[in-house]
């Protein structure tokens, strides 16, 4: 059986694959999205085509989700259900696989804050796909605002899908982070490149970028009609007096990434802080499964990409194929690790957002949990587990499934292993009853 | 193509998400939430947060940010008594 499975079709994966159909391994390529790229690479979808291209090695399974892994002797069964979005029409397939990679990614971490829930705050990521996917514009005069640099990119679709964007805050104050590590900085010098491409168009524009800035409330009846931000201290409490209000349709906030962990979890993989643990050869704790790119660290499309080289690589290796060590992209790994060091070092989240906070915000989008009801449940109710948190607030248990409220209910309730406590689910992606009962 | 949206026909384009296509109508928001009752759309835009759900060709829970059109699609937006569980 020399097929490998890989899921997610982004930089990690595509390179997972291309790696692992070069050593003459079959593989099938499972990704959401209809067009290859993932996230970062997101395509334009209303054009036909793909400007990605797999060798003929590589069967690529678009609309398609892994909803459960299933241990086998010596392997893992995938199970896959592919067609629309949510539809209980989708078919079904297994899959099994000695090798197996995961590279599901990762998605925007939003803070809450008054009127987050209001509709017209959107995720980076959320404006980002939208702007780049569909050539749509969230709103028409946008205010970004979150931590990361992320933030220029997704300022720049905004503005190339006909957005004005009124102004780009930056939580942190990342230029003095910096200096401290040259070595990380020489290791960044393309993305540096990138960045700098970036803010040269934002400047063309006239998109004032502003450094320990935030949205700190949004304001409207039905929907956004204009945002409260605050100059803050480096701790991110708001400074006494810095308060402005700006009248926009749309908030677009983005406080770096949280990694997609619920297959890497099911499949028993030994998680470290947050993040997937590998060894040098992308090998995780659990035997014949790989995992690349942003859910082992978040690193960017390059780093990403390079990891699933090395992974597809030794993922290949497992199944008998004849590979060459991967040298060169071992090193790529090891030089952008270090620039991912120091973006989590100069992009830190602080605890200072638990002050825009107000008894009446939504800490939980889907239960529709309050701050104060989660403070009760802490201080006066004395929960310290995540499971009892969940089962006295709600919180962490609606549609996503804590995926959105996960490490800031943690950070909140001041419990430690939360965010993985909600990654740990037996179906990974909601599926409809029916098809479950189609499955066997 | 055509779809309908809320019961009234309209044109999309093949390739388009639900979300996209709602959002290039003007609407912001096309569900209400179960406690508060106050008006949701599309927040994380990459089929995460389940906040932009519609109910389409009579299936509720459908998130507008994944679901790509197809002709003749029936999207209604979701009241909380059609959130099936």
């Amino acid at each position: 059986m020399k097929q490998m499975v890989v899921v997610g079709a982004g930089p990690a994966g595509m390179a997972a694959a291309k790696a692992a159909s070069a050593a003459g391994v079959e593989v099938v390529l499972v990704d959401a999205g209809p067009k290859l790229g993932g996230q970062y690479h997101r395509q334009y979808n209303l054009v036909d085509g793909d400007r990605f291209e797999l060798p003929d090695e590589v069967e690529h399974l678009a609309e398609s989700t892994v909803w459960a892994l299933e241990p086998t002797d010596g392997g893992h069964r995938v199970h896959i259900r592919t067609g629309a979005a949510d539809d209980p029409e989708r078919t079904g397939r297994v899959v099994e696989t000695r090798a197996l990679v995961l590279a599901t990614g990762a998605y925007d971490r939003t803070l809450p804050f008054p009127g987050w829930d209001l509709p017209g705050v959107f995720t980076a990521g959320a404006a980002y796909a939208l702007a780049r996917g569909q050539g749509i514009a969230v709103g028409d005069r946008v205010m970004v605002a979150g931590t990361g640099p992320f933030l220029l990119p997704a300022a720049v679709s905004l503005i190339q899908a006909g957005a004005h964007v009124v102004g780009i805050l930056e939580a942190n104050e990342p230029v003095t982070r910096w200096l401290p590590r040259p070595l990380a900085a020489l290791a960044g010098w393309r993305k540096a490149g990138e960045l700098a491409r970036h803010t040269a168009l934002l400047a063309r524009h006239g998109v004032p970028i502003s450094t320990r800035s935030a949205v700190i409330a949004a304001h409207g009846d039905e929907r956004v009609e204009a945002v409260l931000t605050a100059r803050l201290d480096r701790h991110w409490h708001p400074l006494p007096h810095s308060d402005r209000r700006f009248e926009v349709d749309a908030a677009v906030v983005g406080f770096g990434f949280t990694p997609q962990l619920e297959l890497a979890v099911a499949a028993r993989c030994e998680i470290e802080d947050g993040f997937v643990a590998v060894d040098a050869a992308q090998a995780t704790s659990t035997g014949g499964v790989f995992a690349a790119g942003e859910i082992t660290g978040i690193g960017g499309a390059d780093l990403a990409a390079a990891e699933g080289t090395v992974a597809g690589t030794a993922a290949a290796k497992l199944l008998g194929a004849r590979v060459r060590p991967p040298l060169r992209a071992m090193e790529r790994v090891r030089s952008w690790r270090r620039f991912a060091a120091a973006l989590a070092e100069a992009y830190p989240v602080e605890s200072g957002w638990h002050g825009w906070l107000r008894e009446s915000t939504l800490v939980c989008r889907c239960e529709e949990v309050t701050y104060g009801e989660l403070r009760r449940a802490v201080t006066e109710r004395g929960i310290g587990g995540p499971a009892s948190l969940e089962h006295a607030t709600r919180a962490g248990i609606g549609m996503c499934q804590g995926r959105v409220c996960g490490a800031n209910i943690a950070a909140l309730a001041g419990i430690p292993g939360v965010a993985e406590g909600v990654a740990r689910r037996p179906v990974a992606v909601p599926v409809r009853l029916g098809e479950l009962a189609a499955e066997r | 193509m055509r779809v309908r949206v809320d019961g009234e026909e309209t044109a999309a384009e093949a390739g388009q998400t639900i979300a996209a296509l709602l959002m290039s109508r003007g609407r912001r928001s096309w569900r209400t939430a179960r406690g508060d009752g106050r008006p949701r759309g599309l927040f994380c835009g990459i089929g995460v947060c389940y906040d932009c759900l519609v109910v389409v060709n009579g299936t509720p829970d459908v998130r507008a940010c994944a679901r790509v059109v197809a002709e003749g699609d029936d999207i209604r937006s979701q009241d909380p008594v059609e959130q099936a569980s």
